[in-house]
């Protein structure tokens, strides 16, 4: 049994595997707010603001909306260009030959951007909630930003207006016997409309937005999942008492 | 033909519409009776025998879920990734169908490793059930077809990478399996049209011939006594009870556990912490960015990890293990001179090829060979019994040993790959190999118990 037990477990990934996302940066955690029907509001508006321009959800509708308490007059009104129906895709107006020419590479969907970052180091939204809040300004890039999480990353920081910009504090600390930089701490050089307190917050929203974006239908799975577990644990107490009814005659 | 009953006026309406569809259709009735209600099965069985109805029930459940995917999804290079997004999200209930097909998936593999395994340990192969046996393993090798080219239709990155690096390992013949000098539109196309009706029909097949083959002969049980010797006046096994009523409502009791466990990952944990549907296959498919790292499903990785522990000083030592076995087979083993000199000659040849030919090819041949090996287990088992409970404790040993080492290179093939990794892969493809190779010799060591005449069994 305790075979079967490691095997299950072996297999199953609970020995900590590693998928690597490729970056190796310590991840904070982003707060779980997937189920904040305020949060996932707020964060629907700065993705639309600050992401929509450049970045996609193809496969996104904007009346799915509707799933985080938004009625569709708020949607046609706060949230779709004026060109767009209601039963449209978050479609980026960016040309995607000039996008390629400023950015080096065409800015990626970003529908599935959270499922897809998820790895060892943490979830997808713990990815983002970190890269998000990580970019620093660097002068040897095109676009003068560049990122702890996503080394010489092709896009320059979204929310700079409201984060201002902020400078990376090093550190020497050893690790396995060799000295390495660490980063310490942040020191802002030129504050942005917002507190950090408050910027985080912001942030949160946008990731957790971004996390159900991923899977509109991740709660309503989870919800339904407890009934499924309920009904198949009666189920389960049933079949075993018929079996027993019936084995009793094998003697 | 069967004779043509006629029922004396006045009887029950039910018996009248059952006999008018018995006069009309024997087979299905005479079906019912050989498989269902007087199929005698040991009243033996314990847990390891349910996972042969749970692979039944996932296959039923792929098949199902399939078709109703496949409404929706679309095989062309340009629109597979969004159409598995549009199930995902626009489609009613479109979410739970993936969701069951992509657990489904992996859960076939969990229910037939341990069906497999359950064969070993009671000596299910052995005579008279070796074709149960390879019908079994052909499935199995059918089924590892079916899962590696689904797994290229939701044409994710982890789809397209993975296709391209096992579709180049053939490489004699991947142009005749892409379709094209890439993976591309025509592989995606000839993939899907694979995976949902030319293998499946070959699946379906061969688990009719399994099940065919098995009701022929009896099911074995975990004693290994055949139930057969021992029968009543009227021909009934003393020790066999009908399928059909005692192991259905068994297996209703086992199938409602397995949904619990299969309702836990589809609603909970879907992707499983990438297990089950990993990471990098929710970007899209992109010729021109390679993953840093490619790895298959869990269900190949153990082949993968010995595909990989093949390495050109790998080959050295298969040369030195192909040398050690010609010297003994013609030190020890009890045949004539003319076979002698035959296993010098083969051993001659395998060494001579083993160094001109590339490590890699050597590798794809471990990595088919570890599946084919499966197909002579019944030749390879010279044990006088069947089951592990009256055999020696040194194949207990031997069993646990050969689990943990599958699972190892199983995680091992999970791994990006690392000195100490190829090391360890390397042992274990050797044990792997060993185990089988040399059961007909460690199978006859050792003190066997006695084999009672009746099958052990307590009421309860």
């Amino acid at each position: 049994m305790k075979k079967i037990l490691l095997g299950f477990a072996l297999a199953l990934g609970l020995s900590g595997a590693a998928m690597a996302s490729g970056s190796s940066f310590p991840l904070d955690k982003a707060p779980n707010r997937t189920n904040d029907m305020a949060a996932l509001q707020n964060g629907a508006k700065l993705f639309v603001n600050y992401c929509l321009s450049c970045h996609s959800a193809a496969f996104m509708r904007y009346n799915r909306l509707r799933d985080i308490g938004l009625t569709d007059k708020q949607i046609a009104e706060n949230l779709t260009f004026p060109t767009d129906k209601i039963g449209d895709t978050m479609k980026a107006s960016i040309d995607p030959v000039q996008a390629k020419e400023w950015f080096g590479a065409n800015p990626p969907d970003l529908t599935v951007i959270a499922r897809s970052r998820a790895g060892a180091g943490g979830s997808g939204s713990d990815y983002l909630y970190t890269f998000l809040r990580s970019f620093y300004r660097d002068t040897e890039r095109p676009t003068g930003w560049n990122n702890l999480v996503f080394h010489n990353v092709g896009m320059p920081n979204p929310l700079w207006q409201l984060q201002g910009e902020r400078e990376p504090i090093h550190a020497k600390a050893e690790s396995h016997g060799v000295e390495v930089e660490v980063v310490k701490g942040w020191e802002t050089v030129k504050p942005g409309t917002m507190s950090e307190a408050e910027f985080n917050s912001n942030v949160g929203d946008l990731v957790a937005y971004m996390q159900w974006m991923g899977e509109p239908a991740q709660n309503q799975r989870v919800r339904l999942g407890v009934w499924v577990l309920l009904f198949l644990a009666a189920f389960t107490i049933v079949a075993w008492r018929l079996n027993a009814a019936f084995w009793k005659d094998v003697k | 033909m069967a004779e043509f009953k006629e029922l004396p006026p006045g009887s029950p309406a039910t018996a009248q519409v059952t006999n008018w569809f018995e006069n009309r259709f024997p087979t299905a009735f005479d079906a019912y009776r050989v498989h269902m209600s007087e199929y005698y099965a040991p009243k033996n069985f314990n847990f390891w025998y349910i996972f042969g109805s749970l692979a039944l029930l996932v296959l039923v459940i792929q098949i199902v879920t399939g078709i109703f995917l496949v409404m929706h999804y679309k095989p062309d290079a340009n629109l597979a990734f969004a159409s598995v997004e549009y199930i995902m999200r626009d489609v009613p209930w479109g979410w739970l169908i993936r969701y069951m097909h992509s657990t489904g998936a992996s859960a076939f593999f969990v229910v037939v490793y341990l069906h497999m395994f359950r064969g070993l340990l009671y000596g299910s192969y052995r005579k008279p059930r070796e074709l149960v046996w390879i019908f079994g393993c052909a499935i199995f090798l059918v089924l590892m077809g079916e899962a590696f080219m689904g797994y290229l239709l939701p044409w994710g990155q982890m789809s397209y990478w993975g296709a391209q690096v096992i579709v180049n390992l053939f490489s004699a013949i991947p142009l005749l399996i892409r379709g094209d000098f890439v993976v591309g539109d025509a592989t995606l196309n000839r993939f899907f049209s694979f995976h949902v009706i030319a293998v499946p029909l070959v699946l379906l097949g061969l688990v009719v011939a399994h099940l065919l083959a098995l009701h022929d002969v009896g099911s074995n049980n975990p004693d290994g006594v055949e139930i057969k010797a021992t029968k009543n006046d009227k021909g009934i096994p003393l020790d066999g009870i009908p399928f059909h009523p005692y192991y259905t409502v068994h297996d209703i009791f086992g199938v409602s556990v397995f949904l619990m466990v299969f309702s836990a990952i589809v609603f909970f944990a879907p992707e499983l912490g990438g297990y089950f549907l990993e990471y990098n296959n929710f970007i899209p498919a992109d010729p021109l960015v390679t993953p840093l790292h490619i790895a298959p499903v869990w269900y190949f990785t153990p082949f993968y990890s010995m595909l990989r522990a093949i390495t050109g000083e790998m080959v050295y030592v298969l040369m030195a293990c192909v040398v050690l076995g010609a010297v003994l087979g013609v030190a020890k083993a009890k045949i004539g001179g003319v076979l002698k000199m035959a296993v010098v000659g083969a051993a001659v040849v395998a060494v001579g090829l083993l160094w001109a030919i590339d490590a890699k090819f050597w590798g794809v041949v471990a990595m088919g060979g570890a599946v084919v090996i499966l197909f002579f287990l019944p030749w390879l088992d010279f044990s006088p019994v069947k089951s592990i409970r009256y055999r020696p404790n040194l194949v207990k040993w031997l069993y646990t040993i050969f689990v943990i080492n599958f699972l190892i290179l199983g995680y091992l093939g999970v791994q990006p790959p690392s000195p100490v990794g190829e090391r360890v892969s390397q042992v274990g493809t050797l044990f792997y190999f060993g185990f089988f190779l040399l059961m007909p010799w460690w199978s006859r060591l050792g003190e066997f118990k006695k084999v009672p005449s009746r099958v052990t069994f307590t009421p309860h």
